[in-house]
């Protein structure tokens, strides 16, 4: 007999049970579907990770002071920040902003707002620190060369000071002085708990006579000409920084440990990924088990089926059907539920996926749908052959019999 | 065309080992010819169900031939006896043993489908067994929409179906009505007057009376063998079936 006849007496098998061929399909689906969207999950969540940090800007390392306290040998100044802008040590350095940073209130009109980070520093920085303008306009070289007192501040800071107000223009108080608001900074993603909209920033030595003082800078935001030569900005800056800093710290102490520490943003990304990459293998390892149990559902499910159908296989070989065609029959049975129910949950996943799932938009990794459907695949064969095979060898007699 | 349908010698068949050895079958020799309606009888236990499932190719036998219709069954390999079941045996069985939530028109195809008859050859042809057993019109009727006796009969056109050379049938009545019971009987007649080969076990006399030949086993021997009726004429049973009641 050929082998379309089997596939028909397999779907008149299949449809002859269905409420239980349709529960076994929903195992199945929902092993697949799960699988396939937990990892989608993670995967998403690793990729919002990374956009958020890529959008700090890749292109850009940090200088920060490694010592404690203001002792002059370790600390960064507006010199050191000066020297990094040098054409033939630092050929692939496009800008240097130094900047100092610390808290600060902000008074409007009797109305207080505590900002987290009140930056001064040069023109350069919005693009290095990829802080666009939103509204009106981001202080001049002028302005920084003159130290004049101008602001521009985070979307939080101008929705807390100026609700329904237009900001531009106003002047507010922070720490005695007045500062006039020039511009508003378009709306920043924020990475983690603080509030990157919660800023405000100024030229350099408008904040230093005001609010820090003309200590030490906090940190020097150093913008490679493009991201590829990051690296080699790095070693640049580390050479002339343990040249600047050492030669005067070697005489007081000889410190193993360097008195500066470069961030890096592509670096920080590294190791975000690998963080997120540990996330997405934790939800793998859960929708693993999730489809272990669903294997096992199948599996359980196959076994009855076959052994409520050992008469049934018994009949049919009292009538002459060959050992071959009997377990060709239920390995087309068990194949056609576990492919429909993996194809259906792929399709689960696949609908699922377009929803927000923990305010994470899952990215389905195209693996897992081959991983989820091949092993649920797997299992639906081999415990549905197995059984099978073993009913279609009881000798006639013996299946016969079995109740 | 002489040739008989079973022949058998010196049929043994032993379970067990050892102290707990029973001998089902203690030397069974058996010819079967053409066109006999034979019943097989005995008490429970006197082995006849074994005789049943070696005569059927569902049991091999410790010992001794059997030869179906010319072919030494004992010597023949799973896939042969696979054949075998399907070109030259037709089963009847005690609990009719169709396939649920299949329809009686697919029960009956089912032997053909295995033969490799195509699907409009064998819907004929199994149309044509169930109007034989007087079910034409049940055809699309699952088991379960069918009486006791529908369902038997339904079984007896399956057996029928392929036109084998032996028709089998394990206690064919004993979950049967009597009414029930005489429909199922007067199809057998009915076949054995058309020639058909027909072996019957069963442990009801009135079910032996009809037959043509009555074969009673006891501890796994054949102690009597009585002709009733000549196999080349309708049996008497079927006569007296129809026209007493």
């Amino acid at each position: 007999m050929n082998f379309w006849e089997v596939v028909r007496f397999a779907l008149r098998g299949l449809s002859a049970n269905k409420l239980r061929s349709a529960l076994t399909m929903l195992g199945i689906l929902i092993g697949v579907a799960s699988v396939i969207l937990l990892v989608a999950v993670g995967n998403g969540s690793a990729k919002a990770v990374s956009d958020r940090i890529e959008a700090l800007g890749t292109n850009t390392i940090t200088v920060l002071s490694a010592g404690r306290g203001g002792s002059s040998n370790t600390s960064l100044t507006v010199e050191i920040a000066d020297a990094l802008q040098d054409q033939t040590l630092a050929p692939d350095v496009k800008t240097v902003s130094p900047v100092v940073s610390s808290s600060a209130t902000i008074t409007y009109e009797g109305t207080d707002h505590q900002v987290n980070s009140f930056v001064g520093t040069t023109t350069d920085w919005f693009k290095a620190s990829n802080t666009p303008v939103g509204a009106g306009a981001a202080f001049s070289a002028d302005d920084v060369a003159q130290g004049r007192r101008v602001v521009v501040i985070g979307r939080t800071v101008a929705e807390e000071l100026f609700p329904g107000v237009d900001p531009i223009d106003k002047q507010v108080t922070v720490s005695g002085a007045l500062f006039t608001v020039i511009g508003v900074l378009a709306e920043k993603s924020s990475t983690g708990i603080q509030d990157a909209n919660d800023t405000a920033v100024a030229p350099l030595n408008a904040v230093r006579q005001v609010l820090s003082g003309y200590g030490a800078l906090s940190s020097i935001l150093v913008e490679a000409k493009n991201p590829d030569k990051v690296d080699q900005v790095q070693s640049e800056v580390a050479t002339i920084l343990d040249q600047r800093m050492t030669a005067v710290s070697a005489t007081s102490n000889r410190s193993s440990t360097t008195p500066y520490r470069i961030q890096n943003a592509s670096q920080l990304l590294q190791t975000q990924t690998e963080t997120a990459d540990t996330f997405t293998t934790l939800l793998g390892a859960v929708a693993a088990i999730s489809l272990l149990v669903g294997g096992i559902g199948i599996t359980n499910i196959m076994l009855v089926t076959v052994t409520e159908r050992t008469r049934e296989i018994g009949i049919r070989k009292a009538l002459g059907a060959p050992r071959r065609v009997i377990l060709t029959q239920f390995l087309i049975e068990a194949t056609l539920l576990s492919v429909i129910g993996g194809a259906l949950g792929v399709a689960a996943a696949l609908i699922g996926s377009n929803f927000e799932i923990v305010g994470v938009r899952p990215v389905i990794v195209p693996s897992s749908v081959g991983l989820a459907l091949g092993v649920s695949i797997a299992i639906g064969l081999f415990f549905g052959g197995l059984p099978a095979g073993r009913a279609a060898r009881l000798r006639p007699i013996d299946a016969l019999r079995y109740e | 065309m002489n040739r008989p349908v079973i022949e058998v010698r010196d049929l043994r068949k032993i379970y067990g080992e050892g102290e707990a050895t029973v001998h089902a079958l203690a030397g069974v020799s058996l010819v079967v010819e053409r066109g006999d309606y034979v019943a097989i009888m005995g008490s429970s236990g006197s082995g006849k169900s074994t005789l049943m499932n070696i005569l059927g190719a569902l049991d091999v036998p410790t010992h001794g031939t059997y030869h179906l219709d010319g072919v030494d069954v004992s010597k023949l390999a799973d896939r042969q006896l696979a054949l075998a079941r399907n070109r030259l045996i037709g089963f009847i069985f005690q609990a009719f043993n169709l396939i649920p939530r299949t329809s009686a028109l697919a029960n009956v195809e089912l032997p053909l489908a295995y033969a490799g008859v195509k699907p409009r050859e064998r819907r004929r042809r199994a149309l044509a067994a169930l109007g034989v057993v007087g079910l034409a019109d049940r055809a699309r009727h699952e088991p379960n929409q069918l009486s006791g006796g529908q369902q038997q009969r339904v079984a007896v056109a399956r057996a029928l179906v392929t036109e084998p050379a032996l028709l089998l049938a394990d206690e064919p009545t004993g979950n049967l009505d009597s009414r029930s019971t005489s429909d199922v009987l007067d199809v057998f007649d009915e076949l054995s007057a058309a020639g058909r080969t027909i072996v019957i076990i069963t442990h009801e006399d009135e079910v032996g009376a009809r037959a043509k030949r009555l074969i009673r086993l006891v501890d796994g021997r054949v102690v009597e063998d009585l002709r009733q009726s000549p196999i080349d004429q309708r049996p008497v049973g079927a006569f007296a079936g129809r026209h007493a009641g």
